[in-house]
């Protein structure tokens, strides 16, 4: 197991490189759920503010 | 007629229904593969001959470099569909790309360099591959700022989309930049014809992490796009039935009988 994490002298380099793409990974995984997330709250308020109130069939939240 | 499915997807509530069935497919499939490429790769691989265990970081430097160019590629294609045809749809696509493409040619440049150090003794040196390369982030972050800088969204789009297809010609460059130079960067050992420089048990892994990183980027693309789509809409009646379902739980893992059963658009 420690020969794996070793990884022949070259950990410094090889375990860098994974935790780096791993974290642009989950960040654009993140920022795309939020930038969607953003643009459905906008488009509710919206349609919202172009139609009676009464007509709209759903809760605007921020 | 063939143009039907070109309008078909052109028109936003249909591209919203679609993005988010195909969605959680390719979610699932980029997990799949990229695990049993970094099992393939870190687990089976054999080590290198020449550069030991250090080759390991192809696994996630190449999948990187490979979605630096596709990216861009998807991007400037896009751009100038939505150019010529006026597609909104197109636009929003385009404008999705960008702040993923930027973070894996950083990606690819950053683990390039640790990969660098310990095989050829430097960080970073002014060679065509990397120079080009680099050159290709900033181009993504002139386009993520020239769109920032215009307030109106229409001609934010035409802009930046001039620029996206202006700057294509470096995809070639880097692309071809380590066999019309004599680059320090080796030459590719996947992408050629004939036989590959690698035995299975270390191709395949690549393989699969390619794959991988597609599928991934398609993934963060449909949801990327779905919301520069609603950003597009001004008062559409179609929004209103695409959000009604709870909105703000699941974005991307949430299957899909809503849309299902949606169906047409009803009025």
């Amino acid at each position: 197991m420690m020969k794996f994490f070793a990884m022949g002298g070259y950990a410094v380099y090889v375990w860098p490189s994974y935790a780096l793409t791993a974290v642009a990974v989950i960040l654009n995984v993140l920022w795309a759920r939020s930038a969607l997330r953003t643009a459905r709250r906008e488009a509710l308020r919206r349609l919202a503010g172009a139609r009676p109130a009464a007509t709209v069939p759903y809760e605007v939240r921020t | 007629m063939a143009w039907v499915w070109f309008h078909r997807f052109g028109s936003p509530p249909h591209f919203y229904r679609l993005a988010t069935r195909l969605c959680p497919w390719f979610g699932w499939s980029a997990l799949l593969l990229c695990v049993a490429g970094l099992i393939g790769g870190l687990g089976f691989a054999p080590a290198d001959y020449q550069q030991g265990d250090g080759f390991r970081i192809i696994y996630v430097h190449a999948p990187a470099a490979w979605l630096s160019l596709m990216v861009y590629v998807v991007m400037a294609s896009s751009a100038a569909v939505g150019l010529i045809w006026r597609m909104t749809v197109a636009h929003a696509v385009a404008a999705s790309c960008a702040a993923i493409g930027a973070s894996f040619t950083a990606v690819a440049l950053l683990t390039g360099m640790l990969w660098g150090r310990p095989m050829w003794g430097t960080y970073w040196e002014w060679d065509p591959r990397l120079t080009s390369e680099l050159l290709l982030l900033f181009l993504y972050l002139g386009y993520m700022g020239l769109r920032n800088a215009i307030d109106d969204l229409g001609r934010a789009d035409r802009a930046s989309a001039l620029l996206a297809i202006v700057g294509v010609v470096n995809v070639p460059i880097i692309h071809y930049s380590v066999t019309w130079w004599n680059s320090l960067h080796q030459a590719p050992s996947v992408m050629k014809f004939g036989r590959p420089t690698m035995p299975a048990s270390m191709l395949l892994p690549l393989l699969a992490m390619l794959a991988g990183f597609t599928c991934y980027f398609v993934t963060l693309l449909l949801i990327r796009a779905r919301a520069e789509v609603l950003r597009r809409e001004r008062s559409a009646h179609w929004i209103a039935t695409a959000l009604a379902p709870p909105a703000g739980s699941g974005t991307g893992t949430g299957t899909d009988q809503s849309a299902g059963s949606a169906g047409g658009v009803p009025a």
